[in-house]
């Protein structure tokens, strides 16, 4: 855990040999530009396109994204990117938004999604009216908090003393914006990482856990982090705003071979 | 489990850092990307830069900015100030910034959050908000920077916010911020425990104990200051460090 804290990473020994032609989906959803800051940081050239052909050549693709599945899912069909991605032979690396595409279905906006994962895309849903507030002194979003010496309010109200109705659990936002930490690698992607390790997520909606979880994060209950099948991996996390420890999985990535 | 979150906030005009003292290994205080970098490197969670410029032709700066801040910084950061168009952020977001703040633009026209969260997404729409108690004992909000009261009590104001789609708020009490006495407590509180979104607490922080009680009684999801940081009263390492303890922290 300890070198989350230095920001910088070596570059790629040699970036054309080890990483190829990296190809970033321009798609109308997500902070391409972040990812190939990212890459360039790690002495890596990658270029975004929606070109079908240009994808396919690639020897390695990214499928970022952040935004809403229901209009991203309706981009990606009228262009037919839908299905090139799921015909894709060469390591895919889905993030974010593009990790739950990659699932079956998404509960946002009840999207049909691309299908490569078995999982279900599900909005997170804080347990109702669990916590202590406050005033109990005891840290919040502690794993296993049981205090609980008031509820919240359904809405806040302007005025003490109006009527407070049971609200959700205020240790648990939506969207989950932050560090957390990640658990049970079972992927190259995590290779030299340790466990509890911290990534940096943004995200209100979040795939299940299945067998096709490689990582496991807890937030409410525990979730898939990453997934991966065959080609296909995918983060829930940004490993591009995730300093050093999502510096190591991009580098992974690129140097699956 | 999700960490409490550190943000130093760096004041920027006309493309430099205002406020900002020599650290170790910095050349140029005033360079926004060094402090920016050396932040990272202590272990900011994630950055806001509030772009204090007034003029539109030195917005250019700011896009400018923000790409070579992002080409740089492998962590998350804000920006805001006088932030007003949808346009605008479309440009800020993708030259890499993860999030925008917004203010009395959106205090005047609060179809401008609605219009960003639909845009862009509610997690990358900040709310920012100057409050302060009056004699009354209620918080309420100020515009333009402080200088303009308004007759909207503060919750009232945060909760239409997420309604239309603000996905965190930033809110700096102006009876704390400069004193070093602490962060506001009670109306962090009375935010942070009644809205569903994060609540990030500015104004106040003056030592490591501050950053304590405002995660631990006010529940606060992130703490946010710019003066100790950049005078380097308190190193965010030791302050991780400290609360490590006592609440959840990436260190």
């Amino acid at each position: 855990m300890s070198h989350s804290l230095h920001n910088t990473a070596l570059p790629v020994s040699s970036s054309e040999g080890l990483a190829g032609r990296i190809a970033i989906v321009k798609y109308n959803a997500g902070n391409v530009q972040s990812v190939q800051y990212a890459l360039q940081r790690l002495g890596v050239d990658s270029f975004v396109t929606d070109d079908e052909e240009e994808i396919k050549a690639a020897d390695k693709v990214i499928f970022p994204g952040v935004g809403h599945a229901a209009p991203a899912m309706q981009y990606l069909r009228e262009r037919a990117l839908d299905k090139l991605i799921v015909s894709l032979q060469q390591p895919v690396l889905g993030i974010c938004l593009g990790l739950q595409l990659m699932c079956k279905h998404s509960e946002e906006g009840d999207t049909k999604c691309l299908g490569i994962f078995d999982e279900e895309v599900k909005l997170f849903m804080p347990p109702v009216g669990t916590a202590g507030l406050a005033v109990s002194g005891v840290p919040v979003g502690t794993e296993g908090q049981t205090g609980s010496t008031q509820t919240g309010a359904a809405l806040l109200v302007g005025t003490a003393g109006q009527t407070r109705s049971t609200r959700t659990n205020p240790a648990f936002k939506v969207p989950q914006i932050g560090w957390n930490s990640i658990y049970n690698f079972k992927s190259v992607l995590f290779n030299g990482l340790m466990e509890a390790e911290f990534v940096y997520a943004v995200h209100s909606y979040y795939a299940a856990l299945g067998k096709e979880t490689v990582a496991t994060t807890n937030y409410i209950q525990p979730y898939s982090a990453a997934l991966q099948k065959n080609n296909f991996y995918a983060v829930q996390f940004h490993p591009e705003k995730s300093g050093l420890v999502g510096e190591t999985i991009l580098k992974n990535f690129i140097s699956i071979s | 489990m999700l960490t409490k979150r550190i943000i130093p906030c760096l004041d920027i005009k006309d493309g430099r850092t205002v406020k900002g003292i020599n650290f170790e290994g910095i050349r140029d205080a005033g360079d926004p990307v060094e402090l920016a970098r050396s932040y990272s490197e202590q272990g900011a969670d994630e950055l806001v830069f509030l772009d204090i410029t007034a003029t539109v032709e030195k917005r250019k700066t700011l896009v400018e900015l923000v790409k070579k801040i992002a080409s740089n910084i492998n962590i998350p950061f804000t920006v805001g100030g006088g932030i007003s168009k949808v346009e605008d952020v479309a440009l800020l977001l993708q030259n890499g910034a993860d999030k925008v703040s917004v203010n009395t633009a959106a205090f005047n026209d609060p179809r401008l959050i609605e219009n960003l969260s639909d845009a862009f997404g509610s997690q990358c729409v900040v709310l920012a908000i100057d409050t302060k108690k009056e004699a009354n004992g209620e918080w309420y909000v100020y515009l333009n920077g402080g200088r303009t009261k308004t007759n909207t009590l503060t919750i009232d104001w945060a909760n239409q916010a997420v309604a239309l789609g603000a996905g965190e708020i930033l809110l700096t009490s102006m009876n704390n911020d400069g004193t070093k006495n602490g962060f506001a407590l009670d109306i962090t509180a009375r935010l942070s425990n009644g809205l569903p979104v994060p609540v990030i607490a500015s104004g106040g922080a003056g030592t490591m104990q501050h950053f304590k009680e405002v995660f631990e009684n006010a529940n606060a999801d992130a703490a946010l200051a710019a003066s100790i940081f950049h005078y380097n009263e308190i190193k965010i390492r030791d302050l991780k460090k400290y609360l490590h303890p006592f609440v959840d922290i990436r260190r």
